[in-house]
């Protein structure tokens, strides 16, 4: 049997035949897996909705409770059958309630892996290697240029920063779900025991993550603070909003971007970024590497990123590889989502 | 060498002049001798690695890479330094060994030792185990050094000054000392923080630094009195000071300087080859063909070569416009008022032997008004054929002495109105540093005969502040597409935001749509009450490059 009978690439997303449901469709459709809540993969409007209970609340947040005909809670580990084919999610490690989904049908496993990261977070479950014959991963820092540091390295950047300039607040772009609550969560670990402030759109799954159990201490919001407060503060804020007129509320900011984007110099510098922190919530390139060969799969599928490096590695490696072009990734929310640089595309 | 990476890393994300300095003072404050006079080194581009060369490097991660991986890499990181340092793979144990103890530092100073003495064989090996034993910041800044060039947006000049910032001797007296001293620069660091005597200038023909004009403000004129001021063509040239003495062996060093201080000499060893006075000479560094002074875009081609050919000398030769005198022989006489000086100057000019130097003349005037004649027209004033490369006038008090730095009062520069265009704002991109929220770089351009649009150049300044905020909530309003930091804005003939654009002249390029390119353009005026169907036209800006005058204003070239 071939792995395509079980799992194909299609406009609309990965598309199961036997169990007739999609994988994070970009379209809406009649039954739908999701991995996570990143808006370019959880997308409202589909029949039913199978992902696990903390996607589920990231998804009613985020669309409203009628983002979905039906919703079904997966649990870790926890195999359930649709028309025949098992599926079983497990920790991806990406954001909180982010899932790899692994299906079996007639002896054959494949595991679509979302995005995720083997590195340590403390706001989310780690990312466990699922045995699988065919292992389909994401390729954003797919280079071997990528090579994330320690966050918490990169945390302490920030706290140099904070100590050498005291008087001025630190704007740290972050992406609102995930991004954000994990970097509050590594300040806290790093001993920063001020309030953080946020800016109004990470207020919401800011508290939904506190609300789960994920002690972030004190966390307050920009416009509900005076002028004075504003000082010395670390402001968590979308990073569209870093260039937004909303940030000229702040005297003098030090501007920060957490993102794995960050490790290219000539990024940063585009994105007049001054102090670049290298925190990502993707695999870095040896993190990819490990995580496909831990599977012990013999094919790998890449979904989108930097196709051409890793499946040239994989090819190098002995697996079968190859890029599925899936399009509609990568495209919103998230860390994917790091615009062009001006000087490509504009004249 | 983990200190000194740090800095360069912090520098590349510092946009502002001000916090560069304090960044490298502080560095400067924390950083032993001689560690920091190597930094200083590196920073002011004192160091040349004579056997590490960007073909090594390519050589080495290509015995490390894999040639796909690396072309993908490169590809997309877009600079080799940084590739590299990205890639460099860790040697085997690195990780073992980092678990137990932190690599201990490299200091730089062994960097640079190791570097300056490993021979062509040895280079490669030397280089390798650098990269080894740094991590990736420290790999990057190591390839920056010698690469050459760091390209950090630090000049030498601002090296200089971050010393000056320890204590309080001033940057252009650093510029005096400079050119006599060394790697790793002890006795300039003990000077600057007090602890010790000024360094003796060891070369015999330093720097002085320049004395400079404020602009004049019209209104100011009714003040003085014409009898007392003395008037000369402002040349639009590199001003440059001349030194010319000899060393102790008995023979002549000449050396040329920019106005910061910079040694220019290697750029033009024509000229400091023919020169042959005795002393030092202020003046303006022009091309001259057949005795015709050429365009400022014309002297631009001669700069920034790394390598100067003898047919780049023939093809522009340089001269040397005088203007003041500084010393005579091994007199000094910046004391003297400028009548003195200048009478000086005119008999040194005059008994030289023939060489590419001669005289800015003086201009007769008797009155402010005869004197701004000549100003909006130099052609038929004097300036002839050479009135293209004449910018406006200098106007000095004939008893000034010769003082450094901006005083106020002795000296104005009167120049020329720039020429102006109605262009029509197309795209916007964000600033940097304080700027960094508001839409500050403006893309403008100006109808072609088939009714579009085509850029014609970029500014970002000639703006208030208040202006500023009213073109950035234009710009967020009336965007049709954006591209990252950049928003294309609406630009139709009827709606849009027309921009008068104040430039210093035009040049043919090729490297940009238009074909033209637009000296020091900036932001002269708003024009909300002119629809973008009205603005200028393309022809109108050939014209003025056409035009035998290429560099006069000329109102009629307006196309409207």
């Amino acid at each position: 049997m071939r792995p395509i009978e079980l799992l194909q690439p299609t406009p609309k997303g990965l598309y199961c035949p036997p169990g007739d449901f999609f994988i994070d469709p970009v379209r809406p459709v009649a039954r739908a897996l999701i991995t996570h809540g990143h808006s370019d993969h959880a997308r409202a409007g589909h029949g039913a909705v199978l992902a696990t209970r903390e996607t589920l609340d990231i998804m009613a947040i985020r669309y409203g409770d009628d983002f979905a005909g039906t919703t079904q809670a997966a649990s870790y580990g926890e195999r359930v059958e649709i028309n025949g084919v098992g599926i079983t999610f497990h920790p991806a490690g990406h954001i909180l309630g982010s899932a790899q989904i692994a299906l079996d049908w007639q002896g054959l496993t494949i595991v679509a892996s979302g995005d995720y990261k083997p590195g340590a977070d403390p706001t989310c479950a780690p990312f466990a290697p699922v045995r699988c014959d065919v292992f389909i991963s994401e390729a954003t820092f797919g280079l071997p240029v990528f090579r994330h540091p320690p966050a918490m390295a990169e945390i302490a950047k920030l706290m140099d920063s904070l100590a050498l300039f005291p008087e001025r607040a630190h704007l740290v772009g972050a992406y609102s779900l995930g991004k954000a609550q994990r970097v509050i969560a590594l300040l806290r670990a790093a001993g920063h025991d001020r309030p953080i402030l946020m800016h109004g759109a990470v207020e919401r799954l800011t508290a939904y993550y506190i609300a789960q159990g994920i002690s972030l201490g004190a966390v307050r919001l920009v416009r509900e603070v005076k002028p004075a407060e504003l000082a010395g503060a670390v402001v968590i804020a979308p990073p569209s909003a870093l260039s937004d007129v909303w940030s000229r509320r702040f005297p003098d900011p030090v501007t920060a971007f957490a993102s794995g984007w960050m490790r290219i110099r000539a990024r940063a510098r585009q994105y007049g970024v001054e102090l670049p922190l290298i925190i990502s919530d993707h695999a870095d390139w040896s993190e990819l590497q490990d995580a496909i060969l831990a599977t012990g799969c013999s094919e790998l599928w890449v979904t989108h990123g930097q196709e051409d490096a890793l499946v040239h590695w994989a090819g190098l490696a002995g697996l079968r590889a190859q890029p599925l072009h899936m399009v509609g990734y990568g495209e919103e929310d998230g860390e994917e989502a790091l615009p062009a640089p001006a000087t490509e595309s504009a004249p | 060498m983990n200190r000194f990476a740090a800095l360069l890393d912090r520098l590349v994300y510092e946009p502002r002049r001000n916090g560069k300095i304090a960044l490298i003072a502080d560095y400067f404050r924390h950083t032993p001798d001689p560690e920091r006079g190597f930094a200083l080194a590196a920073l002011t581009g004192a160091l040349s690695f004579r056997n590490a060369k960007p073909g090594l490097i390519r050589q080495l991660i290509a015995e490390r890479t894999d040639p796909v991986l690396f072309a993908l890499s490169y590809d997309y990181v877009g600079d080799l330094s940084e590739t590299v340092a990205l890639m460099w793979p860790a040697p085997a144990g690195a990780a073992a060994v980092a678990e137990t103890s932190p690599a201990p530092d490299l200091p730089l100073s062994a960097v640079i030792d190791a570097l300056s003495h490993a021979g062509r064989s040895q280079m490669p090996a030397v280089l390798a185990s650098l990269l080894d034993r740094l991590d990736e910041t420290g790999r990057w800044a190591l390839l920056k050094l010698i690469t050459g060039g760091l390209r950090i947006g630090v000049s030498a000049r601002l090296a200089k000054t971050a010393v000056a910032a320890l204590g309080t001797v001033m940057p252009d007296e650093i510029e005096l000392v400079w050119p006599g001293l060394a790697p790793p620069y002890e006795a300039l660091f003990a000077w600057a923080e007090g602890r010790g005597e000024r360094p003796e200038t060891l070369d015999p023909a330093p720097f002085r630094p320049v004395m400079l004009a404020h602009p004049l403000e019209e209104a100011s004129l009714a003040a003085l009195d014409p009898a007392g001021y003395r008037a000369e063509w402002k040349w639009d040239g590199i001003r440059v000071q001349a030194a010319r003495a000899r060393g102790p062996d008995g023979a002549f060093v000449t050396r040329l300087y920019s106005r910061t201080g910079e040694d220019i000499s290697g750029t033009f060893p024509d000229l400091a080859e023919a020169l042959g006075f005795e002393g030092v000479i202020d003046g303006e560094l022009l091309i001259l063909r057949e005795g015709r002074v050429q365009s400022f875009n014309v002297l631009q081609q001669r700069l920034n070569r790394k390598v100067v050919s003898s047919k780049l000398i023939a093809e522009f030769p340089a001269h040397i416009r005088a203007y003041d005198l500084l010393a005579e022989g091994d007199e000094d006489v910046r004391t003297l008022p400028f009548d003195d000086r200048r009478a000086r100057l005119e008999a040194l000019v005059a008994r030289a032997p023939a060489q590419p130097l001669d005289l800015s003349p003086l201009i007769a005037f008797a009155t402010w008004e005869q004197l701004a004649q000549v100003r909006a027209e130099p052609a038929g004033h004097g300036a002839g054929p050479d009135a293209e490369a004449v910018e406006g006038v200098m106007i000095k008090r004939a008893d000034s002495l010769y003082l450094p730095g901006r005083p106020t009062g002795p000296w104005w520069k009167w120049k020329r109105d720039p020429h102006t265009v109605d262009a029509v704002l197309m795209y916007a991109q964000r600033g940097h540093g304080k700027r960094s929220s508001y839409y500050s770089d403006y893309t403008f351009g100006v109808w072609t005969e088939a009714g579009e649009l085509v850029p014609v150049g970029k500014a970002y300044f000639g703006f208030t502040d208040a202006e500023l905020i009213e073109i950035d909530r234009f710009v967020r309003q009336n965007t049709v597409e954006r591209f990252g930091p950049v928003r294309e804005v609406v630009h139709t003939p009827s709606k849009g935001l027309v921009l008068e654009v104040a430039f210093e002249g035009l040049a043919r390029s090729t490297r940009h749509r238009s074909g033209l390119a637009m000296r020091f353009p900036r932001i002269a005026r708003l024009r909300w009450d002119k629809p973008p169907g009205e603005a200028d036209r393309l022809e109108a800006l050939e014209a003025l490059l056409d035009s035998p005058a290429g560099a006069s204003p000329s109102p009629d070239a307006r196309a409207r």
